[in-house]
């Protein structure tokens, strides 16, 4: 009988193990296919993008890239216009929204009462998710006309005149255009920062900052002695993160940079950024048309330009740690 | 077992729809977004009416274009009219359905609505950045007696590719030789100055932001939301008001006899007519694969010339005249047979 209950045992065991096998196969593979999934994935988006844009790079040839004639009437196509609007853009918007989401940082971690961290902190990771229209068309009625009203206009006429600067601030105050949309943006990338800042700031080993202040260190000295070369990595990822999203946000920005196909010197001159070129323009290409090409290799042009960030990113961090 | 239950669902899942509408006889389309809100109100009317239930998707006309020629809807909608040669190389039968019409909106403080005159020829300059103040000796020399300020002109265009934006240049083109060598005519041209926006609301909105700016937008949005317009000088050297009268007399005076109804209502001759009319069109296969839904498509639009003109009018479109809907009829009929 125990014999039997031992046999009846193993052969239980037994099938269960093979069925376990059986899963582990299933669930291994299972997880493969979704990593392997995402890689062939992004390939097929690379290769088919480039793909369905080579008749552009064939008609235009490399001058595609820093081409600026946008005319659809003639079908001559360039992306120069949108790639350095949206260069310029995402660079200023991050210009803008780091020392904004540091001190929002420092502030939250340093500096807060207790009670009233968590709910900024909640505030702070609301903001993103706001959706991006929402941002737009708050840019659009809200800020654009204040920026046409009351900045726009006082700026121009105290720095428009300056030196050697003075041609970034020139202009009409139409309240859109290239610096609006940073400032939107800004303000969009922003608690993406700044939650990653808080993050990894509260991850810093008490141990550390305790023995600082026990050094005497003032608050400000822990945090650029202690805090921000610990969490130095990090920090940039976050901001790289920033980065990456506003390189291809695309309504916020269409509402609100005056969308036009000419490089302008000032400030508050209208632009245009790929992704918000390649919206605007979509409902309106043939298939098989240059416009449609175009529009295709302007996407693939943004996707070689977000693997650029990261790739760079990477590389300066590299450099970093082995400093 | 499991793979078995979730494929039964989903296909359950998948012929709940089709089921629930197998009373209703369905069409599809898809194009401009110009004529979009009245072939919504159509399809809304007609299917207790006539039980043909339209599914119309406002993608755009390029985008319409492409699914008809891609036969993946029953017809497309476009603004801008295919010409013979694209029409037999595509087999599409091209026919209308209805008018709209693009009016300047502006921003100039003191000048009150439908008060300031404007010509083809000055509105072309304003837009290519020749005429840049608001009390420039040619605007100044078409208003007498209107003290116009010293004010920048701010140009607001549609950045998106849109009908509206063909329809405008298409008259800026037939009105100036430069701007016909120039930017041109198409759903987007390279603007020489201003600002882009996006949609009627996004032009609208530039407009009442920028002090001195200008715009254009179809009638129907700036006569609901109580935008400042002009008047227009006409080819019979009138100056008009975007009037309904004034865009149905600019529709009675076109010629539709053309191939594909493609009427050219832009700058039309008549005392009264306003300059910047044009009708939008409809591609329908003249090769269907399924017979019964191309069938309903044309009953759906005769449903529509007989009984749809009053909730055209009330949408701010204009009627096609009665002689072009019996014209486009029996073209019908020629085509398809009875």
């Amino acid at each position: 009988m125990s014999q039997a209950a031992t046999a009846s045992s193993a052969t239980i065991s037994h099938s269960a193990r093979r069925g376990g096998n059986l899963g582990d196969l299933i669930f291994e593979w299972a997880c493969r296919g979704s990593g392997l999934l995402v890689l062939v994935l992004l390939g097929a988006i690379i290769i088919e993008l480039f793909i369905a844009g080579l008749p552009a790079f064939r008609a235009f040839g490399i001058d595609f890239i820093w081409s600026t004639d946008w005319d659809p009437v003639q079908e001559v196509f360039g992306a120069g216009v949108s790639i350095y609007g949206t260069i310029v853009t995402a660079v200023l918007a991050i210009f803008l929204a780091v020392p904004l989401a540091f001190g929002v940082a420092f502030y939250l971690t340093e500096l807060a009462p207790t009670w009233l961290r968590g709910p900024v902190g909640t505030a702070i990771e609301l903001l993103a998710a706001v959706p991006s229209i929402i941002y737009g068309m708050w840019g659009f009625f809200v800020i654009a006309p204040a920026f046409a009203a009351h900045i726009q206009p006082w700026i121009i006429d105290n720095a428009g005149e300056l030196p050697l600067i003075g041609f970034l601030f020139q202009g009409a105050p139409f309240g859109t255009g290239i610096f609006t949309a940073s400032f939107i943006l800004a303000i969009m990338i922003l608690p993406f920062i700044a939650a990653t800042m808080r993050d990894v700031f509260q991850q810093v080993p008490p141990v550390y900052k305790e023995s600082a202040y026990g050094l005497g260190a003032t608050t400000w000295e822990v945090m650029r002695g202690v805090v921000l070369p610990y969490t130095r990595i990090s920090v940039v990822g976050g901001i790289m993160l920033g980065l990456g999203r506003a390189l291809g946000e695309t309504m916020a920005v269409t509402f609100v940079i005056g969308n036009a196909n000419r490089i302008s010197t000032s400030l508050f001159g209208p632009g245009n950024t790929i992704a918000s070129l390649v919206a605007l323009e979509f409902g309106e290409s043939e298939t098989g048309s240059l416009k449609l090409a175009s529009l295709l290799a302007l996407g693939f042009i943004l996707f070689v330009l977000s693997f650029i960030v990261l790739a760079t990113s990477r590389y300066l961090l590299r450099s970093r740690l082995k400093a | 077992m499991n793979r078995r239950s979730i494929l039964l669902g989903a296909g359950a899942v998948l012929t709940l729809p089709l089921a629930a509408r197998a009373e209703d006889a369905n069409i599809t389309g898809a194009g401009a977004s110009f004529p979009n809100p009245v072939y919504q109100k159509w399809a809304e009317a007609a299917r207790p009416a006539i039980g043909v239930h339209l599914n119309y998707q406002s993608v755009g006309s390029g985008a319409g274009i492409n699914q008809i020629k891609n036969r993946t809807v029953d017809f497309g909608a476009t603004d801008a009219p295919l010409n013979a040669d694209q029409l037999t190389e595509a087999k599409l039968l091209q026919f209308p359905t209805v008018m709209g019409s693009v009016v300047p909106i502006i921003n100039v403080p003191g000048i009150a609505n439908e008060q300031l005159k404007l010509t083809g020829e000055v509105l072309a300059e304003i837009f290519m950045g020749k005429i840049t103040r608001w009390n420039d000796a040619k605007i100044v020399a078409l208003n007498a007696g209107v003290s116009l300020p010293s004010l920048a002109i701010a140009p607001v265009y549609r950045a998106d590719g849109s009908g509206t934006t063909f329809v405008f240049t298409s008259y800026l083109s037939a009105v100036s030789a430069d701007w016909r060598g120039g930017p041109g005519a198409a759903t987007s041209v390279r603007w020489p100055v201003g600002n882009g926006a996006r949609g009627n609301e996004g032009v609208a909105g530039g407009v009442r932001n920028t002090r001195g700016g200008i715009g254009y937008v179809e009638n129907a949005y700036a006569s609901r939301n109580n935008l400042v317009t002009t008047q227009l000088k006409n080819k019979d050297g009138n100056f008009v008001k975007p009037t309904m009268e004034n865009f149905l007399a600019a529709a009675s005076n076109a010629d539709w006899s053309v191939p594909g109804f493609a009427a050219n209502i832009i700058d039309q001759a008549g005392a009264t007519s306003w300059p910047i009319v044009s009708p939008t069109f409809i591609l329908l296969p003249t090769d269907p694969q399924d017979a019964a839904r191309s069938a309903n498509v044309r009953k759906f639009f005769d449903w529509a010339y007989k009984n749809g003109d009053a909730l055209a009018r009330e949408l701010e479109y204009i009627p096609l005249p009665e002689a072009t809907k019996t014209a486009i009829r029996a073209a019908w009929t020629r085509q398809y047979g009875a």
